[in-house]
């Protein structure tokens, strides 16, 4: 017990220093780094708190993804002219707003009711009839169905944003700026080896959700961290935004499980509900869809907006 | 006794359904067909939005959709009480006359245009947000529906791709994911403390502990930057301002009042003990200092955009004078309660006509100087009198609906003792008088302009009907706002 | 104290850092990374939740867990939008996004 406890108070000092550290740091690439360190450090908190599911999410997308987001952006985004710090006023006044804020937090957790009010108990009861092994993708499956869908169709929002930055010319043109092809390096290898490999492993990630930690969020972010890999080192080139097999894929996903849903009036209970005998095979036909939207929609939101008109 | 599905109910999930389905075809069907799928959508959403606030009224409860079968607290349900089934209704008759308007503007003739695409697409998101918050039932839920709005609503402020409008729309997206951030955090509380996040349940759990009001101070604070209350309201100008007209009336309107709409269900639905005492007063004097600064913002704009932007800073005050005012139950007080609503619909209908009146009148004169605007009134009779009725409902003026709520939040303030927020409201009326009557009587000034671009008829008429929609509301006989006291959750 | 409680001052501590960068940091990318930190100290709030209600043989309540992986991707569109407007409107201006100076 004592190692655990030794991990555990290692992570309670360092996640805050490296909070810390990303955000007194003077220069960007610093910060962006002790975030990418940060990202992996709550990776582990979440093994500790027993979320293995959450911990690989975290890890792909909130440390991975996002990191190669920002990374990129940094490396885009040209340095402003240093501006005047705010003044200490406004800097103490803010310090003492976000430790109240803090303390406000601290004493509601230290004053939650024991013993904790849980959803365990239900979700173990109705599990049996989601004919799912894993209580954490019954939750975003069955349960609570419709949080997935609608997040499904942020995604799809977010990706008509970004593309809505194009200028006007540019319209109909590949996202993203022009990746030369990598000759040699790291990353170049990287590209060839690795994404065999994870694509396999992605799609395992997304079936074995079913009973076991994983699901369609992580596998898709695994997948689209395969495409990115290959895209970064010129090996891939993004469909343009016209094509239709490119929004087919993006909309599958949330489309399938919104008609999914609207049959669920007709061969189900209602509106979400799955039919008796056939659930496990529709929750994972539906999976399969999300899992395909999502890697092409993290893929699409990394690579951003055309910056070019497409060659005819 | 636990929520089941109501007949009807399953009508909420047309609700949702229609827009997504529509959205994402629309997508995929490309810029020259999305226009026409999303009237088309609109156009059945209206007559749903009828049909469930004909059943709500008929049933005399609240419609409920429970989700799959799994029933609060581990499933989801919908729930679509007096209150949602009304803003339902707005929202499908504000957006049908935006797209109705915006039609010619985004037509993708020629193929498909950035503009075209990304408009009807983001309108029909919207949309689909929008009834998410209108009927979402669980805490969690709207977190995602506010952020769906949320992200479909930032990208049109910068549709016109300038450098101005994208930083309004950085401002708008800090601003709002701050917000949304703060309201998680309190969900995170609430469900550590009740094991629930369903609405109906928690009013029945919520005690007056420390996570409980913690995650109520966080949650409110976080809508209101969202809902751009003073002096949360910074982001607002600019923003609805820099968005095309038909994106500025739909923002205006509608986008705005959601975060408001989910102030009012966790402050009369989850914690009711929160609607007596002090807190309510600091609700309604932010109210109060919004209408006073935004009203005297608005009368200094040197654009009419502008004008029509700092008048929504001003008039989102009056809804929160609703809190001290509806705060008990009581016959007397369901007056402020439909006062309150009262108010939220009929400045959604005028808001629109002035945001799509001034985009009319900006592009028949090529700009929208206040100082040049003389003659206007000559060119575009139907837009400038639109325009002056929908500030006759902002005012308060009889026989409109702005009067008949300012009216009703008058009678409480007076039943209840709070004669200071009387005074708001009368203050309020002239000040908002002050900016009007500046926009009448520049655009009444001289002859008749010269037309930089040709305005159809058809596209002043829609700007009218909204106007008239707003000012027609306070013809409506007092019984027939029964409609918003149904499924009240009572203390 | 248990370590529910230990791991829930954390992610208190990692809202107001958060927080503290959100208001106070002038450029925009180091103001989107403050946003994320404050997104983690907030999902790590649920996640406190989730173990806190352990049991029926999970070693956590699987609905917060639900919904903090549905917070994470909402979190990273929320990002991706913002980066993409930085950088168009960099574009758009042809020179670096000034800081924006914050309100004293």
């Amino acid at each position: 017990m004592s190692g655990a406890w030794l991990l555990d108070g290692v992570l309670l000092l360092a996640v805050p220093a490296i909070a810390l550290a990303s955000l007194l740091s003077r220069r960007v690439l610093p910060a962006l780094a002790a975030f990418v360190a940060y990202g992996l450090l709550l990776a582990l908190v979440w093994m500790r708190l027993g979320a293995p599911d959450v911990a690989l999410t975290e890890a792909a997308v909130g440390g991975g993804v996002t990191g190669v987001l920002l990374i990129g952006a940094a490396a885009r985004l040209l340095m402003p002219a240093a501006a005047a710090p705010p003044g200490w006023p406004l800097r103490l006044l803010t310090a003492l707003l976000c430790l109240g804020v803090t303390a406000g937090l601290a004493v509601a957790v230290l004053a939650l009711p024991e013993p904790a009010p849980t959803l365990a108990p239900q979700a173990a009861e109705q599990l049996a009839a989601t004919q799912l092994g894993n209580p954490v993708a019954g939750v975003l499956l069955a349960f609570r169905a419709i949080d997935t869908l609608l997040e499904a169709v942020v995604l799809v929002i977010a990706v008509i944003g970004i593309w809505g930055m194009a200028p006007d010319g540019a319209w109909g043109g590949r996202p993203g700026p022009v990746q030369p092809r990598l000759a040699d390096g790291s990353v170049a290898l990287l590209a060839m080896l690795l994404p065999p490999v994870g694509i396999v492993f992605g799609i395992y990630l997304a079936w074995v959700g079913a009973d076991a930690p994983g699901g369609a969020f992580q596998g898709g972010s695994i997948l689209a961290a395969m495409w990115i890999l290959a895209w970064l080192a010129g090996l891939v080139r993004p469909p343009r935004i016209d094509s239709l097999a490119l929004r087919l894929l993006v909309v599958a996903g949330p489309a399938l499980f919104m008609l999914v849903g609207l049959a669920g009036f007709v061969v189900a209970d209602g509106f979400m509900a799955y039919p008796a005998a056939w659930t496990k095979p529709v929750i994972l036909l539906v999976e399969a869809a999300l899992t395909l939207s999502i890697a092409v929609a993290l893929c699409l939101l990394v690579a951003g907006w055309p910056m070019r008109r497409a060659r005819a | 006794m636990m929520l089941g599905t109501t007949p009807g109910g399953g009508l909420l999930a047309f609700a949702l359904a229609l827009p997504v389905l529509a959205m994402l075809l629309a997508f995929v069907a490309g810029g020259r067909q999305a226009g026409r799928i999303a009237l088309v959508a609109l156009l059945a959403g209206l007559v749903l939005s009828l049909a469930i606030a004909t059943s709500v009224l008929r049933g005399g409860d609240a419609l409920v959709l429970i989700l799959g079968g799994w029933a609060p607290p581990l499933g989801v349900a919908l729930r679509a009480d007096g209150i949602s089934a009304v803003m339902l209704l707005t929202t499908s008759v504000v957006m049908v006359g935006t797209a109705l308007f915006a039609f010619t503007s985004y037509s993708g003739r020629g193929g498909e245009s950035r503009a075209s695409l990304v408009f009807w697409t983001l309108l029909l998101g919207l949309w689909g947000a929008m009834n998410a918050v209108l009927l979402g039932n669980d805490l969690f839920n709207l977190y995602v529906a506010l952020e769906l709005l949320t992200f479909a609503a930032m990208p049109l402020v910068c549709l016109d791709g300038r450098a101005e409008t994208l930083a309004a729309a950085l401002r708008y997206l800090f601003f709002a994911l701050l917000g949304s951030l703060l309201y998680l955090l309190g969900v995170a509380l609430l469900y550590g403390a009740y094991g629930t996040l369903d609405i109906v349940l928690l009013s029945r759990l919520a005690r007056a502990d420390a996570p409980t009001l913690v995650a109520a101070a966080l949650m409110t604070a976080g809508l209101l930057a969202k809902t751009a209350l003073f002096p949360l309201h910074l982001w607002l100008p600019g923003a609805h301002a820099g968005a095309p007209a038909a994106a500025s009336a739909v923002l205006s309107a509608l986008v705005v009042k959601a975060p408001f709409f989910l102030v009012l269900r966790l402050w009369f639905g989850v914690m009711p003990e929160l609607t007596t005492g002090p807190a309510p007063q600091i609700l309604a004097g932010l109210g109060a200092l919004a209408i006073l600064f935004g009203s005297a913002l608005a009368l200094r704009q040197a654009r009419l955009k502008l004008l029509v932007a700092y008048s929504t800073v001003a008039q989102i005050g009056y809804l929160f004078l609703m809190f001290p005012l509806a705060g008990a139950a009581g016959a007397t007080l369901a007056g402020a309660w439909t006062g309150g609503m009262l108010q939220a619909v009929s400045h959604a209908l005028a808001k629109a006509a002035m945001f799509l009146g001034a985009g009319l009148i900006a592009e028949a004169l090529g700009h929208d100087r206040m100082r040049d605007l003389g003659g206007a009134a000559r060119l575009l009779p139907m837009t400038v009198v639109a325009f002056g009725l929908g500030g006759l409902s902002l005012m308060g003026l009889p026989p409109s609906g702005g009067f008949v709520a300012k009216w009703l939040l008058l009678n409480a303030a007076i039943e209840t003792q709070q004669w200071w927020w009387g005074l708001v409201l009368l203050s309020g009326g002239l000040l908002t008088g002050g900016y009007v009557f500046r926009v009448l009587s520049a655009s009444m000034a001289g002859p008749a302009a010269a037309a930089v671009a040709v305005v159809s008829p058809g596209r002043q008429a829609v700007v009218l009907v909204l106007a008239i929609l707003s000012v027609v509301l306070g013809l409506l006989p007092l019984a027939s706002f029964g409609l918003v006291q149904v499924g009240r959750l009572a203390p | 104290m248990s370590i529910a409680s230990a791991y829930g001052l954390l992610g208190a501590v990692l809202v107001g850092l958060g927080l503290y960068g959100v208001v106070l940091q002038a450029e925009p990318l180091r103001r989107i990374l403050a946003f994320n930190l404050l997104g983690g100290g907030i999902f790590l709030l649920f996640g406190v939740m989730a173990r806190r209600g352990a049991g029926a043989g999970f070693s956590g309540d699987p609905v917060p867990q639900a919904i903090v992986i549905t917070g994470i991707v909402v979190a990273f569109a929320a990002t991706a939008l913002a980066v993409h407007l930085l950088l168009r409107l960099q574009a758009a201006r042809d020179e670096p996004v000034p800081p924006e100076e914050p309100r004293a």
